[in-house]
């Protein structure tokens, strides 16, 4: 909402200065968003009229002119702009003017004496583009101060109005709240009926009287649609950010500004038969002003005649009812619509007028008919015409019932003290009804504020009065009680710290992702789409967290990063039977070197086991992986991750062929993992440590290439005897000395027992077994 | 019998003519071992007069002594020009770097968000979570924005295809919450919301922590009494200027914005604030009734107040970072900042 501090000045004048005001309205409640001059400074202009003009004897493109500035003798100035005309009215600087840049000299022009400049709205400061003088209406007084004149000493106020308070959508409105919240008398216009001059009526029925539950019409007839809308209109539609369309049009937007009401006018001439105020029906449609083919939906208020729809109430108005250049007789309609009958409606059709936001926000019912009378009288004044009587059609109005507002309620709320006197003197300031009952006030609220329905809502009135900066801020008391600390649970930062410490990034991605990767991930994702993506590559709701953490990697290895480590903790969203899952899952991704380029260590890519390593040592119990197949990750190298039997994700390579596809050079690693096995932790528990020594023992197998470790493993603690504490692989070898399709794999058994020193025969048995499990299953050879 | 004294120079000047250790140890032995000069001096003891004898093996004695105390200390100087020598060799140039895995960092929202979780969590909030996929009731209605209610407008909404939605906010978590627990409690609920809107001050996702302390006696100076000390302790700056605006939320009542005095230019007037001095940090406000209502918490009988504040908001203004788009480009050069 903007507007000129000028025009409210009219209204209330309160002592305090611009930005004083500003700083009220902000801290009541009205945020002023931006105070901005009318008009840069400048002095010295005056309105002059241009009373001869001449060619420049020495310059085909100057004019000399004799400009009349309300004393004796008229100035002559010699001036460049082609508009320049007898009788035309301009801003004319006088010599010792001060303008925006320059001060106004007498200066030779081309040889000729020059007493000033005409000047382009431009050269004031007024526009950012100007062509030509800036030319005044034709009663503009000669030798008035032009600053004066257009009331240039103005600014424009802008406030960013909250949708409770739709009291304050016009000057009336906010003129009352600075009255109520600088303590200073408001003189708000009430409008004197109109002499009727004629008995023109239009018939009106409304059947949806629900959501119109006021309704008043004027026929005017015999109107000029083609006069000039004064300048004191104009300047005040302009400087609230409407602009002039015709004088009937704009009387009828003056009166929305000035007191809130928006008001429609009809061309009598092109209605047929009466009005009906109903609800649309399917499959009516209604070409607006604004060009739009509206398709109306039943729930959408409207005004129909004989031919259907011709305005959606509260909206906008018909094109085929417009009042036009021809347009001599009007229906003028000053209307109460509920807001709960347009909320919404404008939106759906992707429209949002100066009308539909006030009515879905809330029209004060108890000035539907003073606007009306307000608009005839202007519309007399400037545009002629004899009005008929007012029609008014009414029933059903909202019904404010007082509120209880309890002192000991709000002391309580707020946190202040607050004697009656003062609650109830700020309640009528805010033009509420009080009656005292006891120590409680019954509250009856104005028909303009439909912010205030309950108790709370008064006592936020009674705050913003008292001022929020004069609530005290108070350290409160509260119950002291500690908060739980789960031990037996992995807290997100101590994950994310454990990636951290292992050298990676923590990033955080976009939840919806392009499509295009879910699908290259994993075709059968079936990611949630969203229905109105900010864009296509934005559209889908990640069922991984691989596609953003590989946009990242992409990103930075077109910033020159060449190593990139990085991790993301965060939701992916799934459709399940039971509705959409939105599991927390821990991925991370890790790309070129395995440790970042340094001396003393031989550089190689990170691999697999890099990233193992980074899993295995997480926090909270083993992990287990298994040979599985994932869409995205290398059938070779792509392990599913199990913790406590429990498939919670998944490691691998990238599939050479997403490889190839996201253009990378080398294959990244990849992990994913669901946040709430992971975050699970087991509490320690103390065993007993061995005093005797342990007993290590090497075996080294030679099997095929395709004998796997872990079940290797398995089978060795299948038969191990409980001395058997520790069982690894500490080397596996490939190469000379054994076939092309075998390998060496060298474990590492330690056996120790809490209570005795073992014998050398216990050792070599429990050896044995193990050695000759692993020989019979595998296949295997002793290595020599 | 050869002369002690002249032994023990002899000695005394071998000894301190020794180069290393094991010239050292030649020459106790040419004195001390087995044939050595002194102990066939011992040797020839017994064949000396009783009377004689005892003066010789004191002065012998003496001469061995001065020897092996000329040996010890010859020994410790070459220990110690050893373990110099060894030391100088072994010196190397510690100005080279450390080898290993460096260390990632975590990203600034975290960090941000980690500091609001601690700051609240010291005064007993605890920290409560929810959806971000989410239902109309829970983002709207039962936080009392009806269906058309010219907030919703206002809230750009993502919606799904089967007309659940994204979180517009952090505030259907307090329903969530309230939902399963009865009052007194505090909570701050942190996460990701969502919004239809991009541009150089918009991302479409970003982050923020809800704050509810509901129980009887919680009142608006209790609100901004926590939310005044919650800035000047994030901000670390103990006399902050803040200030409180009445505003709009249909989900509180009495509901307030609060400014704080810009942390870039003390309040002067900068583009960070756009020349106003005052930064705009969160929105708040008293719980309105119709909320408790929709979680059955009897809304005579508790009080509670609610706040919302965006985390990249803060983490800007923390840390200088003057572009939210930074956040999510994730680039390593400007995490790496963070850590």
């Amino acid at each position: 909402m903007q507007f000129s501090e000028a025009w409210l000045r009219t209204f209330v004048n309160p002592r305090q200065d611009t930005e004083q005001l500003a700083h009220a309205l902000t801290m009541a409640g009205l945020e002023v968003e931006a105070v901005t001059p009318m008009a840069p400074a400048f002095s010295g202009v005056v309105v002059g009229q241009i009373l001869a003009v001449e060619k420049h004897p020495d310059a085909d493109r100057l004019r000399l002119c004799r400009v009349a500035v309300g004393e004796s003798e008229p100035l002559e100035v010699v001036c460049g702009a082609p508009n320049a005309a007898v009788g035309l009215k301009v801003p004319c600087a006088r010599v010792g003017a001060k303008l925006p840049g320059i001060t106004i000299e007498q200066a030779r022009v081309r040889g000729v004496e020059s007493f000033g400049m005409l000047c382009s709205a431009k050269e004031l400061g007024l526009a950012e583009e100007s062509d030509g003088l800036m030319q005044l209406p034709a009663d503009a007084p000669v030798g008035t101060d032009i600053r004066a004149y257009l009331e240039l000493d103005d600014r424009l106020i802008t406030l960013k109005l909250t949708p409770n308070r739709a009291d304050c959508l016009s000057m009336t409105g906010i003129a009352r709240e600075v009255a109520a919240i600088t303590g200073t008398t408001a003189y708000l216009p009430t409008p004197a009926p109109v002499m009727q001059d004629a008995f023109d009526t239009f018939p009106v029925m409304v059947e949806a009287s629900q959501a119109c539950p006021l309704y008043c019409g004027r026929v005017i007839k015999g109107i000029n649609p083609n006069v000039e809308t004064p300048l004191w209109m104009l300047s005040r539609l302009e400087r609230s950010g409407l602009r002039s369309i015709s004088a009937p049009v704009d009387v009828t937007n003056f009166v929305m500004l000035e007191m809130g009401q928006p008001l429609h006018a009809f061309d009598l001439a092109k209605l047929k038969g009466g009005l009906r105020v109903r609800l649309a029906r399917t499959g009516e449609t209604l070409n607006l002003l604004n060009g739009q083919r509206a398709e109306l939906r039943p729930d959408m208020l409207i005004i129909a005649d004989q031919s259907g729809p011709i305005a959606l109430a509260g909206i906008m108005g018909g094109e085929s009812t417009a009042v036009e250049e021809h347009c001599n007789e009007v229906f003028l309609e000053s209307a109460f619509f509920r807001p709960e009958a347009i909320a919404g409606r404008a939106r759906v059709l992707g429209l949002s007028t100066d009308s539909s936001h006030r009515f879905e926000r809330g029209v004060d019912y108890a000035a539907t008919r003073s606007a009306l009378e307000r608009a005839t009288t202007l519309m007399l004044a400037i545009c002629g015409g004899k009005p008929g009587p007012m029609s008014e059609l009414s029933g059903g109005l909202p019904i404010r019932l007082p509120i209880r507002l309890r002192l000991e309620r709000a002391q309580r709320m707020l946190g202040i003290d607050l004697t009656q006197g003062d609650a109830e003197a700020m309640l009528i300031r805010l033009g509420c009804q009080t009656r005292r009952e006891g120590g409680d006030l019954l509250v009856t609220p104005p028909s303009f504020r439909f912010d205030l329905g309950i108790e709370a809502d008064l006592v936020e009135e009674l705050a913003r009065l008292t001022g929020y900066d004069f609530i005290p801020a108070a350290q409160p008391l509260g119950r002291l009680a500690l908060l739980p600390a789960v031990e037996s649970r992995n807290d997100e930062e101590k994950l994310k710290l454990h990636f951290v410490g292992r050298d990676y990034q923590e990033v955080i991605t976009y939840s919806f992702v392009d499509p295009a990767w879910e699908q290259a991930l994993d075709p059968h994702s079936a990611p949630l789409a969203l229905a109105n993506p900010i864009a296509s590559q934005m559209s889908a709701m990640r069922t991984s967290l691989w596609g953003g953490l590989l946009e990242v990697l992409n990103y930075n290895l077109n910033r020159q990063q060449s190593r990139v480590r990085v991790f993301e903790l965060g939701r992916v969203y799934r459709q399940a039977q039971d509705g959409v899952k939105q599991a927390q899952m821990l991925g991370g991704l890790a790309y070129g070197d395995a440790a970042a380029e340094q001396w003393g260590r031989v550089g190689r890519p990170v691999d697999f086991f890099d990233m193992k390593s980074d899993l295995e040592s997480l926090p909270g119990g083993p992990l287990s992986f298994a040979p599985a197949s994932h869409p995205a990750l290398h059938p070779g190298q792509c392990a599913q991750v199990f913790k406590a039997g429990r498939s919670i994700g998944w490691l691998g390579t990238l599939h050479p062929r997403l490889v190839q596809q996201f253009d990378l050079a080398a294959a990244p690693v990849v992990f994913e993992l669901e946040f709430e096995p992971i975050a699970a932790l087991d509490l320690p528990r103390h065993g007993r440590i061995a005093r005797f020594p342990a007993v290590r023992r090497d075996l080294a197998f030679v099997v095929a290439e395709s004998m796997r470790v872990a079940d290797m493993l398995a089978a060795m603690w299948n038969v191990a005897d409980p001395i058997v504490k520790d069982l690894a692989v500490f080397d596996v070898y490939q190469g000379k000395g054994l076939r092309e399709d075998q390998k060496s794999l060298a474990f590492r058994v330690v056996m120790q027992d809490t209570e005795r020193t073992l014998t050398d025969a216990e050792v070599e048995a429990a050896a044995a077994k193990i050695t000759q499990a692993v020989m019979e299953k595998f296949s295997a050879s002793l290595r020599a | 019998m050869q002369n002690p004294n002249q032994i023990v120079a002899d000695a005394l000047g071998a000894i301190n003519g020794c180069p290393d250790l094991q010239a050292l140890e030649q020459v106790k032995a040419r004195f001390l071992g087995k044939s050595g000069t002194l102990t066939e001096l011992l040797k020839g003891l017994g064949k000396l007069e009783p009377d004689v004898r005892k003066t010789a093996g004191a002065r012998i004695n003496e001469a061995k002594q001065a020897v092996e105390g000329a040996l010890k200390a010859r020994r410790e100087v070459l220990q110690q020009a050893e373990l110099e020598r060894k030391l100088v060799a072994e010196t190397f140039d510690i100005g080279l770097p450390g080898r290993g895995l460096g260390r990632g960092g975590l990203h600034p929202v975290t960090r941000t968000l980690s500091r609001i979780e601690a700051l609240f969590r010291s005064i007993g909030f605890a920290v409560a979570d929810g959806p971000e996929i989410e239902t109309d009731f829970y983002n709207f209605t039962a936080l009392n924005i009806p269906e058309n209610h010219p907030a919703r407008a206002m809230h750009d909404t993502f919606y799904l295809q089967d007309g659940s939605l994204l979180r517009t906010h952090t505030s259907p978590v307090q329903v969530h919450f309230m939902q399963n627990h009865p009052p007194p409690f505090r909570i701050i609920a942190p996460g990701r919301v969502y919004r239809c809107d991009s541009d150089v001050t918009h991302t479409p996702m970003f982050h923020q922590v809800e704050g509810l302390w509901v129980d009887e006696n919680v009142s608006f100076a209790d609100l901004k009494g926590v939310l005044v000390d919650f800035m000047r302790c994030f901000f670390e700056v103990g006399d902050l200027a803040v200030r409180f605006r009445p505003s709009f939320f249909p989900f509180t009542e009495p509901s307030a914005e609060m400014d704080i005095g810009c942390v870039m230019c003390g309040g002067a007037g900068c583009r960070v604030c756009s020349h106003t001095g005052w930064l705009e940090v969160l929105g708040c406000g008293m719980v309105h009734p119709n909320v408790f209502q929709h979680v059955d918490i009897d809304s005579e009988r508790y009080l509670g107040f609610a706040f919302g504040l965006g985390v990249e908001r803060l983490a800007m203004l923390r840390y200088g970072v003057d572009d939210l788009r930074l956040f999510f480009e994730n680039d390593l050069r400007f995490l790496a900042q963070f850590r």
